[in-house]
């Protein structure tokens, strides 16, 4: 779902064991099915060559994806005079569609002309086809205000004015309003699933849909499209950029900034609180790693909503987080491959309790691999989104969210990496000093207020026009 | 808007003949949730190339995600939708069917007028073989019933388009020559 591009190479037994129930046969080809792109089982070496050449591509051209290649004992222990191929034949698999159909983009781009009340959202395919120049000019000509995916985070600057942060369960109020109340919604390489709609029925009832996307699977899945573009995200944007005529969109730009203040007035968590909240430590990164300077990489759960709500990405593949499934413990593991892949990055780890303690024995190849990633563990003690619907939805029945944590800075020193706990707003900023000034990996556990919700919260199943909104200070005293 | 009412739609599929491609079909049929009537696959004109027919129930939207999901599978060649094409569709059913003597001169006089034929016959029963549209293949099977059915094996739909223009190969070559280019092709 997430678009991934990943080879995974793994080991099964010899072939004469296959089927047998060996000891440690998994039927890893069958399991991965349907997590993977494509799969491959290799019984013999003369197929492997080809296999690995289809793997990295496949993996990498059209819609990017995992591919698999299980790899038999006998096989991985055979020898053969290896020759890489230099085509593949995959008579099945065309992944170049680029260039969308001329028709249908004059179409789209009368909807957008026409428009009196137009919405962008951007996602992750924008990001793929390095295409975030031309989407800004695109939002720039005709003045169109621009939400993002979860995944889509950075494909526009979040400090530009035309950005409206980005809508669904847990989005920005004013994108909600403005997603709800738009005319022309031109949505691109975004799959807009469930948890940026709400129910789909009730998704931007107002509006006509633009849908762009590389995948033809994705025109109409959920949504009823009106004008299905296919094809890349890039070419797609040169083709509509001239036939765009330059607009101003005054009256609705300026009710989504009456909107947004209304945002900013109710719903910005930090400031009112004496306590330590995680949106304030992720401001605070955000102000230290000088306005968002570096790669964020979050887990899952209600510090990951934090994250994408309060630090402002304005660099593409800034932030990096598992959106479609959503797999608690993804944050440290993916951080190394991050911090391998940009060397040059300062790298930032946000993981809640929960999901940091699913993957932290990694920390040894943190320590083996001599990464300076920097974490930030926003600890409240609970697995806290699931604790949030037992609070909202199951009258506060707390059952197996509650936490029995290690020290965290213990736990890093005993694999030499250093660290600080911190229970003080007012040592917050320091200590991500702290962090930076110190020479590889460093570990803080924000020892944040326990409570605390994500809002706004759309209820699963509900319209994005019924959001929960934030109780302000009652938020936090009525569960004490 | 999208049409919600179901139909039901006959579409054909060319698969790679390689290990587990037919379990990655159906698990995409079951996974996604697919409303499969029948399938039927077999050998096509072309070496390595499988020819799937498979009968599908749906509102448009899920027709649309049967075809588009599977054409996203890398071992499927190309898919097309015959329903509304004209076209020859077939099902052959096996019917053992109770026969004993006071009775069958009725049976053999159905398998007749449904042009079926007798392919085994016992002391008390008959094989009966039938092919034909699937309502024809129904209706027989509708009247055996009454003599008592005691097996019966369906081979499910299968289905090629009239006329002289070869469907598969178009498909296939297309797609060879569309890798080939470096230019996709939507089937």
């Amino acid at each position: 779902m997430d678009s991934t591009p990943i080879v995974a190479i793994t080991g099964q037994v010899s072939t004469s064991l296959l089927g047998r129930d060996g000891f440690q046969e998994a039927d890893i080809r069958a399991i991965s099915m349907p997590v993977t792109k494509h799969n491959y089982l290799i019984t013999d070496i003369k197929d492997l060559p080809d296999a690995l050449k289809e793997a990295f591509y496949i993996a990498r051209t059209g819609r990017p994806g995992p591919v698999l290649v299980d790899i038999c004992k006998d096989v991985q222990q055979d020898s053969m005079m290896w020759e890489y191929p230099q085509a593949v034949h995959l008579p099945g698999y065309h992944p170049s569609v680029l260039t969308p159909d001329a028709d249908t983009v004059t179409r789209a781009a009368t909807l957008l002309n026409e428009a009196q009340r137009p919405v962008i959202i951007s996602g992750q395919g924008v990001s793929i086809a390095h295409a975030e120049a031309e989407l800004r000019q695109l939002a720039e000509k005709a003045n169109i205000p621009v939400a993002t995916s979860l995944l889509g985070v950075g494909t526009f600057p979040a400090t530009h004015p035309l950005s409206i942060s980005w809508g669904g369960m847990h989005g920005e109020a004013y994108c909600n309003y403005a997603l709800q109340e738009c005319d022309v919604l031109f949505a691109i390489g975004a799959r807009l699933d469930d948890r940026l709609t709400g129910a789909f029925s009730t998704f931007a009832p107002k509006a006509k849909i633009i849908h762009v996307d590389l995948d033809p699977a994705e025109m109409g899945k959920n949504l009823t499209i009106d004008t299905p573009v296919v094809g890349d995200a890039l070419m797609t944007l040169r083709a509509l950029l001239p036939q765009v005529e330059p607009n101003e969109h005054p009256a609705w730009l300026a009710q989504i900034n009456e909107w947004r203040d209304d945002t900013v007035d109710r719903d910005i968590l930090s400031q009112e609180t004496d306590e330590l909240v995680a949106p304030f430590v992720i401001q605070q990164l955000w102000h230290a790693t000088n306005q968002g300077d570096c790669i964020v990489v979050t887990d899952v759960g209600q510090h990951q909503m934090w994250e994408a709500q309060y630090f402002r990405h304005t660099k593409p593949r800034s932030l990096l987080t598992s959106g479609g499934l959503g797999t608690m413990g993804y944050a440290l593991p993916s951080a190394i491959g991050a911090q391998m892949g940009r060397q040059d990055e300062e790298t930032w780890v946000i993981a809640g309790d929960g999901g940091f303690q699913m993957t932290m024995s990694e920390l040894s190849t943190i320590v083996q691999e001599r990464l300076p990633i920097k974490i930030a563990i926003i600890n409240n003690g609970y697995l806290g989104m699931v604790r949030q619907w037992q609070d909202v939805f199951y009258n506060k029945r707390y059952v197996g969210t509650p936490l029995f944590n290690p020290d965290f800075v213990k736990l890093a020193e005993a694999y030499g990496i250093p660290g600080r706990a911190v229970t003080q707003k007012t040592d917050v900023y320091e200590a991500i000093r702290e962090a930076q000034a110190t020479e590889g990996p460093f570990l803080l556990d924000f020892q944040v207020e326990e409570f605390t919700n994500v809002y706004p919260m759309v209820a699963p199943g509900k319209s994005n026009a019924d959001m929960i909104r934030r109780n302000r200070a009652a938020d936090m005293e009525d569960n004490h | 808007m999208t049409n919600q009412t179901h139909k039901r739609r006959t579409l054909v599929a060319w698969l790679e003949d390689k290990p587990g491609v037919l379990s990655r079909v159906t698990g995409l049929f079951s996974r996604r949730n697919f409303n499969i009537e029948s399938l039927a696959v077999g050998h096509s004109e072309q070496a390595g190339v499988s020819r799937m027919t498979f009968v599908v129930r749906g509102t448009d939207r899920e027709l649309n995600q049967v075809a588009t999901q599977l054409d996203k599978l890398i071992n499927v060649v190309g898919i097309e939708d015959v329903t509304e094409e004209p076209t020859v569709i077939r099902e052959m059913a096996l019917i053992k069917v109770n026969a004993p003597g006071n009775v069958r001169g009725e049976i053999l006089q159905l398998v007749d007028i449904f042009r079926a034929h007798v392919v085994d016959v016992s002391m008390d029963a008959v094989i009966v073989q039938i092919v034909g549209p699937e309502d024809r293949v129904d209706s027989l099977i509708r009247l055996l019933d009454n003599f008592g059915i005691l097996e019966m094996v369906r081979t499910g739909r299968v289905a090629m388009v009239r006329g002289s223009e070869s469907h598969a190969a178009e498909t296939v070559n297309e797609s060879v020559l569309a890798v080939a280019n470096g230019n996709g092709h939507l089937n």
